[in-house]
């Protein structure tokens, strides 16, 4: 017992000693600030986008959307237990998938278009083959034991999912089993994305920390910190080499993946408000970032300046998407509407 | 035993430190200008930076066809 307890203390010691080493690592490489650097930059001057069509149909709050990749779909899901596929240039309802489970979190669009996926307080991802006469269920994933928060399709075959378990998860959907746990959030796993080489993803949780995995080896390669509450939306700079996250702290931060660290906060007195979910424009330029204000505003990736808002909703902005074409944006809201911006 | 699941959980945490802290790191300054040069680089592409032209905005409402 007391070697045992005297093992422990060493370990606590080795682990205290690797954190200031991480610590003085990411100092050493600290030789300037994000912002200074962008002094020269030409400043994008106040972004105004306009209303162009309000999507009515959910009779509840939605709670999450994602872009088909032909930049023209939409499906969008919302705690009045369905799913709706819609065609966002005329705005008609393609699909209406009715849901178990009403409680739902996130819904995904297969790159194909050929499947959708959803889940929720049922901590089930189930997925659909929307191109059937009517939708199908085609597999219910049922492994994670807390709730599914996120979830994003690799291709028809796999999924990544984040759970409320504190793990994320790589599913293969032809056999309906678990390919990789990632196990290493001490909080709920509250959103999840690919990279753009879709051989990595990183991952938000309750414990204020984003990771980076290895998708196919389910190591966790990086940590960030930096964040003092939740984050609830997290996602790729186009580049790969850059992450954005959102938290109930009011704020975002961008972290590099090269650098290891913090690069900007993007943070204003006046917003006293979670950040709920975020999206950047095709250059990354600007970040569209929802909030429990009602509003999305918009962020100089480069510069940490607010250049503007997407104001119209009567309740929490909860979802954000900007399709693959960079044509414009989608806030979805506890309204029950979704609105499309540019 | 409540004590040797310590262990295991604090060589797990070990085991990752050691892992992240053996990466190596770019400086700030370059990484910087890295992700500028790419949104420098886009921006003519960016059509949210750009603007949308109505001729050509997908999003726009569609226009009513009346029989003159």
């Amino acid at each position: 017992m007391a070697s045992e307890k005297a093992e422990i203390d060493a370990l606590k010691k080795e682990c205290d000693g690797l954190r200031t080493q991480i610590e003085a690592a990411r100092k050493a490489v600290n030789d300037g600030s994000m912002t200074g650097a962008s002094g020269g930059v030409a400043s994008v001057g106040r972004v105004q986008l306009k209303l162009r069509k309000t999507l009515k149909g959910h009779l509840a709050k939605i709670y999450a959307m994602h872009w088909a990749t032909d930049s023209k779909q939409m499906v969008s899901a919302s705690q009045d237990g369905k799913l709706l596929v819609w065609d966002t240039h005329t705005g008609n309802k393609l699909v209406a998938v009715p849901l178990k489970s009403a409680w739902v979190m996130s819904v995904a669009f297969a790159p194909s278009g050929n499947l959708v996926a959803s889940g929720g307080l049922d901590n089930i991802c189930t997925v659909y083959n929307i191109k059937a006469a009517s939708p199908k269920t085609l597999r219910e994933l049922d492994a994670h034991t807390g709730y599914l928060s996120c979830c994003r399709f690799l291709s028809d075959s796999e999924i990544l999912t984040a759970s409320g378990d504190t793990t994320c998860c790589l599913w293969d959907l032809e056999t309906g089993k678990q390919k990789v746990v990632f196990t290493n959030h001490i909080g709920d796993c509250m959103s999840l994305a690919l990279s753009p080489d879709m051989n990595t993803f990183i991952s938000g949780a309750c414990d204020s920390l984003a990771k980076l995995w290895d998708v196919r080896d389910g190591t966790c390669k990086q940590t960030f910190s930096g964040h003092t509450s939740d984050i609830n939306a997290i996602a790729f700079f186009h580049s790969g080499n850059a992450i954005i996250t959102g938290s109930d702290d009011c704020a975002c931060k961008m972290y590099d993946l090269r650098s290891d660290q913090e690069v900007i906060n993007y943070q204003d007195t006046s917003l006293n408000a979670g950040v709920t979910s975020l999206a950047l424009s095709s250059s990354g330029r600007l970040i569209f970032a929802g909030y429990d204000d009602f509003n999305c505003h918009i962020w100089d990736s480069l510069k940490g300046e607010k250049v503007g808002v997407l104001s119209g909703h009567d309740n929490r902005v909860s979802c954000t998407g900007v399709p693959e074409d960079g044509l414009g944006v989608c806030t979805g809201s506890w309204d029950s509407f979704l609105k499309l911006w540019n | 035993m409540s004590s040797s699941s310590s262990l295991v959980a604090m060589k797990k945490v070990v085991h990752q430190l050691r892992f992240e802290a053996s990466i190596n790191r770019v400086k700030v300054s370059q990484a910087a200008a890295d992700l500028q040069q790419f949104c420098i680089q886009n921006a003519t592409q960016d059509p949210l930076l750009t603007g949308v032209s109505s001729s050509t905005n997908p999003f726009r409402p569609q226009k009513v066809c009346s029989f003159l």
